[in-house]
């Protein structure tokens, strides 16, 4: 089998993902990006194929990324939200999906608050779509990490082909976060150096054996890093007791106004959002000339495309100017 | 059930390497001779050349689901997988609907093991109220029923409460009670989903820290100590649950612990597949876990193998991890599965595995027509072929469940024939009575 994209069916995990995968998907997203830039909004390299966006658990902006990737190849779109009422927890998964691929799904992208979700969905038999995994729980989020790459490397295109010799730290609850997990394994590939920043407590059990550097000092690693990732803290981790306030969390963890000066000139500053000013990021970082934080919603429409493109096998993309 | 009540079993193995000829009437074993035993015709006539007798196993961990959830497991199909798997004796677990709290619910299930009548079943009862850890249930009157309870446990639930724990212990002092905990505290496992460790963190998965089992084991064995009551510790999974329990062993101290088939095979890499036919409680541990309850169950610090036989309905099991339930069926592949992980290994003998599948699980609990070959003994007795290979099929299994995590998987090791109270109730690997037929 050649190591593209398209030998895959699924895209699940950041750690099926090969190099030459990653920049194939980064890649195609360019292209992707540069033909919609122009006269041609919309290319019909996916028409007449259906994709779902199976949604058990709220998200919209994510929904929506996927919804307009789809749409812009030309993809007809079903939506479904489980929010709540009839599909309650744990329930429905193989029936809804069921359902759904009856109703023509070719690929079903699938966001689910348990772990594991879509690797079921793509391993149980249940159904033959293609699946894409939108976030499963505290698992992972392979697209996230994709478009934080893609962003990064629109910044330091001397790193287009290899992040080596770049420093990324993510900042916060690495313990409950599917996109530092997904990061990671996307990152390191890619051979960057990875720091991951938070207190102990929001730290995973044995990441000591993950490829990364460890620190509890967000500022001691800030100076040296050439983007950082902030991560979304919520509110009910206080309640649980990983840290005793807010304002604690942010004097120690947050990306406030003072540390804005510590950061490298060329770095940058990402979020996966939605961002809690205040708390996390103040509000002049995640307005600062540094914060690429809306370039990632951007891209990640572009990188979406890239996987829907890919994984379906669309039609070659047209040359600029001619219609197909 | 068979034409005959009387049987002769020519040329069986024992587990000490001899062979014998062996006459069973009337329920009991009437003859164990080196020499041909005389033969009037009537009896009927097992050639076991080449099979090893074993005193029927016992069992003191089974879930039977009856009252309550009988679309996944019955009185009659747990007892049909337990004969199959070699067991002449099992022990109903208190987490039914209605639970074991009283002593009408743990009456009508030693009923209903009558009923089955091809294993001796007794019900364990709850130790508290509804399995809710607040008060005590009446101990005493499920002790003193028809049903003569004599271990209690919150299984499926640890009794957390300290001083409901130390009350509990004892309470059952005046009637020689055992409390069987299932040592996990609560607080540190909330909506846990597997062991804590590596693969947890990799796959975002709720951890299980080993602590929470461990602290809970050291808290009560300390605690029985003190009050002087037996304790006995569910399905140890832990490196460090071994150590304490070998410490409290070697300070003299009146505690037993078991270990799961499961236990002693498989470990948490397999939730990777994120298949929740892996899920179960206590999870799977490393592979330093493995090895450090096999070493434990070998050495005598664990006593006994319990099978921790948990049914559960498909739907149970067919979704995602978080959402699915807790629990392997195990009866019927325990022998294999402790043949596999101590005897092929050269870890224990058969003589150790007669121990600790059968005559100490007999000897803790007090079944005393249980673990014993010997003349006048009840004859519960089950003959394994310990050189076939076989594979396991989920679709074969008596139970009412499939959620084997052994599917597929292949064993040396199986069982051909056993005898209930003189009965013949497994016949060359078939039951000798009628088969409750399920379908997936």
């Amino acid at each position: 089998m050649m190591d593209t994209v398209a030998s895959q069916r699924h895209l699940l995990s950041a750690k099926d993902l090969s190099l030459s995968q990653i920049l194939e998907i980064l890649d195609t997203a360019r292209e992707l990006g540069r033909i919609t830039d122009g006269p041609m909004k919309k290319l019909p390299t996916l028409r007449g194929q259906t994709v779902v966006n199976l949604f058990f658990e709220d998200s919209t902006r994510t929904r929506l990324s996927f919804e307009s990737a789809a749409k812009r190849l030309s993809a007809d779109v079903i939506n479904f939200s489980a929010k709540g009422s009839s599909v309650s927890k744990g329930e429905g998964l193989k029936d809804t999906a069921q359902t759904l691929e009856a109703m023509g799904a070719d690929l079903i992208v699938i966001r689910h608050s348990a772990a594991g979700a879509a690797q079921r969905l793509a391993e149980s038999g249940w159904v033959s779509s293609s699946i894409v995994n939108a976030g499963d729980g505290t698992h992972e989020h392979p697209t996230q990490a994709l478009l934080d790459a893609y962003t990064i490397r629109t910044h330091f295109p001397e790193c287009e082909n290899s992040f080596s010799g770049l420093h990324i730290g993510i900042v916060g609850d690495i313990l409950h976060s599917r996109v530092a997990r997904s990061n990671v394994l996307l990152l390191v590939t890619l051979g960057a150096k990875v720091t991951l920043i938070a207190p102990p407590t929001l730290m995973p059990v044995g990441v000591e054996s993950w490829p990364v550097d460890i620190s509890y000092d967000l500022d001691d690693a800030l100076t040296s890093l050439d983007a950082i990732m902030m991560l979304r803290i919520q509110s009910e981790r206080m309640s649980e007791l990983f840290f005793p306030s807010e304002r604690e969390y942010a004097r120690d963890y947050g990306l406030g106004n003072l540390r804005l000066n510590l950061l490298k000139e060329k770095a940058i500053i990402m979020h996966p959002g939605p961002m809690n000013r205040g708390m996390e990021i103040s509000a002049a970082s995640a307005d600062n000339r540094k914060s690429a934080i809306l370039e990632q919603v951007r891209n990640g429409i572009l990188v979406r495309m890239s996987v829907l493109y890919l994984l379906l096998g669309g039609n070659p993309i047209p040359v600029e100017g001619v219609l197909v | 059930m068979t034409k005959s009540q009387t049987y002769l079993i020519n040329s069986a193995s024992l587990s000490d390497g001899s062979t014998v000829n062996l006459a069973i009437t009337a329920g009991k074993i009437r003859e164990i001779s080196q020499a041909e035993l005389n033969h009037d015709g009537e009896e009927t006539v097992i050639d076991a050349t080449g099979l090893l007798l074993l005193p029927g196993f016992v069992d003191l961990h089974t879930h039977l689901r009856e009252p309550g959830r009988e679309n996944s497991e019955t009185v009659l199909t747990g007892s049909q997988a337990a004969v199959l798997g070699g067991f002449t004796a099992i022990t109903a677990m208190a987490n039914t609907n209605p639970v074991a709290d009283s002593a009408g619910v743990v009456e009508q299930v030693a009923r209903l093991g009558r009923e089955a009548g091809i294993c001796d079943v007794f019900p364990i009862g709850a130790v508290s109220v509804g399995l809710r850890g607040e008060a005590l249930a009446e101990l005493s009157a499920m002790a003193q029923s028809a049903a003569r309870v004599r271990i209690f446990s919150d299984d499926g639930n640890c009794v957390s409460d300290p001083l409901l724990m130390r009350r509990a212990l004892e309470y059952v002092k005046s009637f020689d009670g055992i409390i069987a905990q299932h040592a996990q505290d609560p607080v540190l496992t909330k909506n846990a989903q597997m062991n804590e460790g590596q693969i947890s963190s990799k796959l975002g998965l709720k951890g299980w820290p080993a602590i929470a089992e461990e602290s809970i084991i050291a808290r009560d064995i300390l605690m029985a100590d003190y009050v002087g009551s037996r304790l006995h510790i569910c399905h140890l999974s832990t490196t460090g649950g071994v150590e304490i329990v070998r410490w409290a062993k070697s300070r003299g101290m009146k505690v037993t612990a078991e270990v799961t088939p499961h236990h002693l095979l498989l470990t948490d890499e397999l939730a990777t597949s994120f298949d929740p036919i892996y899920k179960v409680n206590p999870p799977l541990r490393r592979s330093e876990d493995v090895m450090a309850l096999r070493a434990g169950l070998a050495d005598g610090t664990i006593d006994i193998v319990a099978t921790d036989h948990a049914p559960h309905s498909l739907e149970d099991k067919e979704c995602e991890w978080s959402a699915a339930a807790f629990g392997m069926i195990g009866l019927e592949t325990a022998f294999a599965v402790v043949v596999e992980a101590m005897i092929k290994t050269g870890l224990m003998d058969w003589t150790r595995l007669t121990e600790v599948m059968s005559t100490k699980p007999a000897e803790i609990a007090g079944y005393e027509d249980h673990g014993e070959i010997s003349i006048n003994s009840a004859a519960n007795l089950t003959l394994v072929n310990p050189e076939e290979v076989w594979r396991v099929d989920r679709l074969l299994t008596a139970s009412r469940s499939f959620n084997t995590p052994f599917h597929g998987m292949e064993f040396t090791g199986k069982v051909r024939h056993t005898f209930f109270n003189g009965v013949q109730v497994v016949n060359h690997g078939e039951l000798t009575g009628r088969r409750f037929e399920g379908s997936l």
